[in-house]
C-alpha cells in the first residue's frame, strides 16, 4: 500500500563498527514496520572503527521523522543524515550482470553495454559479466534491456550516497 | 600505583559498588556461579534471592521507581535470561532504569547450542534500551559503568550486560568509573530557548489551557515535580496526569483534574477535548490517552516537552516541540514567564474553570453503594482514608480493573509513590514491585493492590517476603473474574464470558499462612475497616482477601478508538456510547 504523501528518502547513518550494529538497525526497521528499499553497509573509517549505512526507505513525513529519531536513539549511532532533505546529493549503485548468449544477441548485449558505459569483467565463449554503475534507475533500465538477450544472473550492491559540496556527514 | 588485577567476577562486584549500588535482585545458576562466589566473599552488596527471575526484574523496577536509582538484577544464562524478557520489556515501555547482568556460556561455546545457552543479546535487543556482550575481562568494568550511564540518563530504560563464564573467571585490569564523554550517546537535557519563549508566549495567550503531564516528570526526578507544581500555580492552569504521571502533581490540589484517558475522569477528558493550548510535559500521547486520533483535542495548539525526540510527533502532530529534560525546561519556562510578566487572561481562565467545575459536578467516579456487597471502590476509599496524611506509603498494582480503581481512588501528592505497569500492562508486576520498594524503604508501608488473577502470576515471591521479613501488604480486590476481561466481554462481546471466570481459586488466607504471612478476609462492607486496621497493624507480610462485587465495572470508560467526548459514565444510559467502531474493536 502506498499512501499519497509517501516519499522516498535516502538516509546515511554513521555507526560504530561493532558486532550487532546492523542487526539493531534492521531490527528497528522490521520491528516498527518501516520499509527498506535498499540497505548497504561498509566500514569507512578503520581507525575510528566507523561504518556507514545507507538506507533507502519510504514513508509519510511523520514516519520519516520517526525513523530518523529512532535511529538516533540507538546507542552506537553517531550521525543520521537525511540526504533527500539536506540538499543535493549523489546516489550510485553497482551491479554485476551475467548474460549468456551467442550470435546476434551476444553482439547486441555488448553494444548496449557500451551505451551504458558498462564494463566487461568476465567473458567466456558463451557469457559476459558486465559491471555497471549509476543510479538505481539506470541499473534497472540496463537489466531490463538485457533480459531478452539472455540475462541469467544479477547481483546489485544497493544504493550508496553522499552529499554534494564540501560538507561531510 | 599499579593497576588493580581482579577476576571478572570481582570486577562485577566492584563496578556495582562503585556505581553506588546497595542491593541486587537475583537468582543463581551455572554460568554466574563465579559471580555468586565473589558475592559471597564481600559485605558491601546485599543480594535478595527472588523465587523467579521475572520477580527479580519487577522488584528492581519497584526499587528503581520508588528511589529514582538504577535497579540491578543478576541472573544466569539461558532460562535465567529468558525469564527476564517480560520484565525487560516492561521496563522499556515504562522508561525504568535497570541494569540486568546475565550469565552466558563461555565464549568458545557461544553458538554451539551449549547447555543453557540462549542468544541473550539477540533476544533482548528489541527489549532493552541497549545491550552488551562482554568478550574480554578487561572490558567488564568499563561496560558495566557504561551500562549504568545509558540506563539512567536521557530517557531511562533497561540495559543488559551478558557475561560469558570464562570472562568472569579470568583476571584483568579493573577500570574505575570516569566521566568520559560517550562517543555517540548524548541525550539533550537543555531545551532550545527560542522554542521555550514561543511556548511561554502561546501559554500566556491561552483561553482554555491545560497541562497534560506524564511519567517523564517522574523520571526527571522530584525537582521536576516541584517545578511543575510551581509553574501550574503561577499560571493557574488546570493539570491532568497520565497513569504513569500520578504523583507528579499533588492530587489534593484544586487545580488537579484527575487522570485522563480511557479510565480517566470526565473533567480531565473533556478539558483535553476542549482546550485551546495543551502543555504536554513528559507524556507520550499513548493510545489509551488519546482515544480516536482524529478527534483528539481537535482545537488545541500543542506544546510537547520530552527528552526523547522519537516521542515527538509520533502519534500526534505538535506545534511547538521542545526536546530536553522536564526539570530544565520548566525552570526556563518559569523564568521567562516571570521575566515577561505574563499573566493568564483572568476572564478567560475564570470562564474555563467554571466550565470545568460544571464537568466536575458530574462526579464521574461515584458508584452505587451497597450494604451487602463490598464495592471495590468502597474498599479503596476506606483504605485511602487510612493512608491520608502519611508520607511513607508506596502503592503498586497488578493489571486490571483494580489497577484503574486504585489510580482513581488512591491519590498521591508526591512522585515515586505509585508503581504500576502502564505500557506493557504486565499482570504479576505488583507483588515483586512492592517487594522492591520495601527493600528500598524498609520502614515504609508498601501495598500491592491486586486482582485475584494477577496475583497468581508471581505469587511465589511471597516466599521472598518471608525470607527477608518484608512486611508487604497484598490487598486483593477479589471479584472471582479477570474483571477487566469480563468488562470488555460484557460491553463488546455480548456478555459471552469466555475463559474469564477464575475457577478453583486458592484459599488466599491459607495460602498466606503457608507462606508465613498473615491472611485476612472481608466479605461484607462492615468488615472492611477492621480488615484494613489489622492489615496495617501487623508488622508482617499480609494477604488481605477482599471479596468484592464480581459484577462491578470500571467507569468512566472511553471505548478503544472512541473520542474523549464519547466517554461512557455508567451503566444507566447516562452518556452511553454507541457500540465501538470496527476500528475500535481491533484496538486493545
Ligand atoms: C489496563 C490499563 C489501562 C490503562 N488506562 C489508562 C488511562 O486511562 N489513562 C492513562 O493515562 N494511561 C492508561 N494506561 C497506561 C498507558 O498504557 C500508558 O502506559 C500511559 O498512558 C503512558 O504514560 P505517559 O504518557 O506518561 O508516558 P510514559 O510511558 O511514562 O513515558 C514517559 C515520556 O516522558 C519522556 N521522558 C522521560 N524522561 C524524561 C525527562 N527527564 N524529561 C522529559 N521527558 C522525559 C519519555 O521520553 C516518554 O515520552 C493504562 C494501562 C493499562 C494496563
Ligand atoms: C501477563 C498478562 N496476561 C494477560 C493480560 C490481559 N489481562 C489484562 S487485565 C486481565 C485480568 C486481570 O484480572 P485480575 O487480576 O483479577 O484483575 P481485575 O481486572 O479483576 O481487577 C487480563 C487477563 C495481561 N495484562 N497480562
Ligand atoms: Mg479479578
Amino acid at each position: 500500500m502506498t499512501l499519497a504523501n509517501e516519499g522516498r528518502h535516502t538516509i546515511a547513518v554513521l555507526v560504530d563498527n561493532e558486532p550487532g550494529v546492523l542487526a539493531r538497525v534492521i531490527g528497528l526497521f522490521s520491528g516498527r514496520g518501516y520499509n527498506i528499499d535498499s540497505l548497504t553497509v561498509a566500514e569507512v573509517d578503520a581507525e575510528r572503527m566507523l561504518s556507514r549505512i545507507t538506507v533507502v526507505t519510504r514513508g509519510t513525513p511523520m514516519i520519516i521523522e520517526q525513523i530518523k529519531a529512532q535511529l538516533r536513539r540507538l546507542v552506537p549511532v553517531h550521525r543520521v543524515s537525511d540526504l533527500t532533505v539536506e540538499g543535493p546529493h549523489v546516489e550510485r549503485e553497482l551491479a554485476l550482470i551475467k548474460v549468456a548468449a551467442s550470435g546476434d544477441k551476444r553482439v547486441e548485449s555488448l553494444r548496449i553495454a557500451d551505451i551504458f558505459r558498462a564494463r566487461v569483467v568476465d567473458s567466456t565463449t558463451s557469457s559476459f559479466v558486465f559491471e555497471v554503475t549509476g543510479t538505481s534507475e539506470k541499473l534497472g533500465a540496463f537489466i531490463n534491456l538485457m533480459r531478452p538477450l539472455g540475462l541469467v544472473d544479477v547481483s546489485r550492491t544497493g544504493v550508496v550516497a553522499i552529499s554534494r559540496g564540501p560538507k561531510a556527514i | 600505583m599499579t593497576a588493580q588485577r581482579l577476576t571478572g567476577a570481582e570486577m562485577v562486584i566492584k563496578a556495582l559498588v562503585d556505581q553506588g549500588v546497595d542491593v541486587v535482585f537475583g537468582y543463581p545458576g551455572g554460568a554466574v556461579l563465579p559471580i555468586y562466589d565473589a558475592l559471597f566473599q564481600q559485605k558491601e552488596l546485599r543480594h535478595i534471592l527472588v523465587r523467579h527471575e521475572q520477580g527479580a526484574i519487577h522488584a528492581a523496577e519497584g526499587y528503581a521507581r520508588s528511589t529514582g536509582k538504577v535497579g540491578v538484577v543478576l541472573v544466569t544464562s539461558g532460562p535465567g535470561a529468558t525469564n527476564c524478557v517480560t520484565g525487560l520489556v516492561d521496563a522499556l515501555m515504562d522508561s525504568t532504569p535497570i541494569v540486568c547482568l546475565t550469565g552466558q556460556v563461555p565464549t568458545h561455546l557461544i553458538g554451539n547450542d551449549a547447555f543453557q545457552e540462549a542468544d541473550t543479546v539477540g533476544i533482548t535487543r528489541p527489549c532493552t534500551k541497549h545491550n552488551y556482550l562482554v568478550k574480554t575481562t578487561d572490558d567488564v568494568a568499563r561496560t558495566i559503568h557504561e551500562a549504568f550511564h545509558v540506563a539512567r540518563s536521557g530517557r531511562p530504560g533497561p540495559v543488559v550486560v551478558d557475561l560469558p563464564k570464562n570472562v568472569v573467571v579470568a583476571e584483568g585490569t579493573y577500570q574505575a568509573p570516569v566521566a568520559v564523554r560517550h562517543k555517540s550517546y548524548h541525550p539533550q537535557v537543555k531545551g532550545e530557548t527560542s522554542r521555550i519563549e514561543q511556548a511561554v508566549d502561546l501559554m500566556a495567550a491561552a483561553k482554555r489551557p491545560l497541562f497534560y503531564v506524564g511519567g517523564g516528570v517522574v523520571n526527571s526526578g522530584p525537582a521536576a515535580s516541584q517545578l511543575l507544581t510551581s509553574f501550574a500555580r503561577l499560571t493557574g492552569f488546570p493539570v491532568t496526569l497520565t497513569l504513569m504521571g500520578l504523583g507528579a502533581y499533588p492530587a489534593s490540589d484544586k487545580q488537579f483534574l484527575g487522570m485522563l484517558g480511557m479510565h480517566g475522569t470526565f473533567e480531565a477528558n473533556m478539558a483535553m477535548h476542549g482546550c485551546d493550548v495543551m502543555v504536554c510535559v513528559g507524556a507520550r500521547f499513548d493510545d489509551r490517552v488519546t482515544g480516536r486520533l482524529d478527534a483528539f483535542s481537535p482545537g488545541s495548539k500543542k506544546i510537547h516537552i520530552d527528552i526523547d525526540p522519537s516521542s515527538i510527533n509520533k502519534n500526534v502532530h505538535v506545534d511547538i516541540p521542545i526536546i530536553g529534560d522536564a526539570a530544565y525546561v520548566i525552570e526556563d519556562m518559569i523564568k521567562i514567564w516571570k521575566a515577561r510578566q505574563h499573566r493568564a487572561d483572568p476572564a478567560a481562565l475564570a470562564s474555563w474553570w467554571s466550565t470545568i467545575d460544571g464537568w466536575r459536578k458530574r462526579e464521574c467516579l461515584s458508584y452505587v453503594p451497597s450494604r451487602e456487597l463490598i464495592k471495590p471502590q468502597f474498599a479503596l476509599q476506606r483504605l485511602f482514608e487510612r493512608l491520608k496524611g502519611r508520607d511513607d506509603v508506596f502503592v503498586s498494582t497488578e493489571v486490571g480493573q483494580h489497577q484503574m480503581w486504585a489510580a482513581q481512588f488512591l491519590r498521591f501528592d508526591k512522585p515515586n509513590r505509585w508503581l504500576t505497569s502502564g505500557g506493557l500492562g504486565t499482570m504479576g508486576y505488583g507483588l515483586p514491585a512492592a517487594m522492591g520498594a520495601q527493600v528500598a524503604h524498609p520502614k515504609a508501608l508498601c501495598i500491592d493492590v491486586a486482582g485475584e488473577a494477577s496475583i497468581l502470576m508471581n505469587i511465589q515471591e511471597m516466599s521472598t517476603l518471608a525470607q527477608y521479613r518484608l512486611p508487604v501488604k497484598v490487598f486483593i480486590l477479589n471479584n472471582r473474574y479477570m474483571g477487566m476481561v469480563r468488562q470488555w466481554q460484557e460491553f463488546f462481546f455480548g456478555g459471552r464470558y469466555s475463559e474469564s471466570y477464575m475457577d478453583s481459586l486458592p484459599d488466599f488466607v491459607k495460602l498466606a499462612d503457608a507462606f508465613g504471612a498473615v491472611g485476612l478476609r472481608a466479605s461484607k462492607p462492615d468488615e472492611v475497616d477492621g480488615l484494613i486496621d489489622e492489615m496495617l497493624r501487623v508488622d508482617r507480610a499480609v494477604i488481605a482477601d477482599v471479596m468484592v462485587d464480581p459484577a462491578e465495572n470500571c467507569y468512566p470508560m472511553i471505548p478503544a478508538g472512541a473520542a474523549h467526548n464519547e466517554i461512557k459514565l455508567g451503566p444507566d444510559g447516562d452518556g452511553n456510547a454507541s457500540p465501538p467502531s470496527d476500528e475500535g474493536m481491533i484496538l486493545v
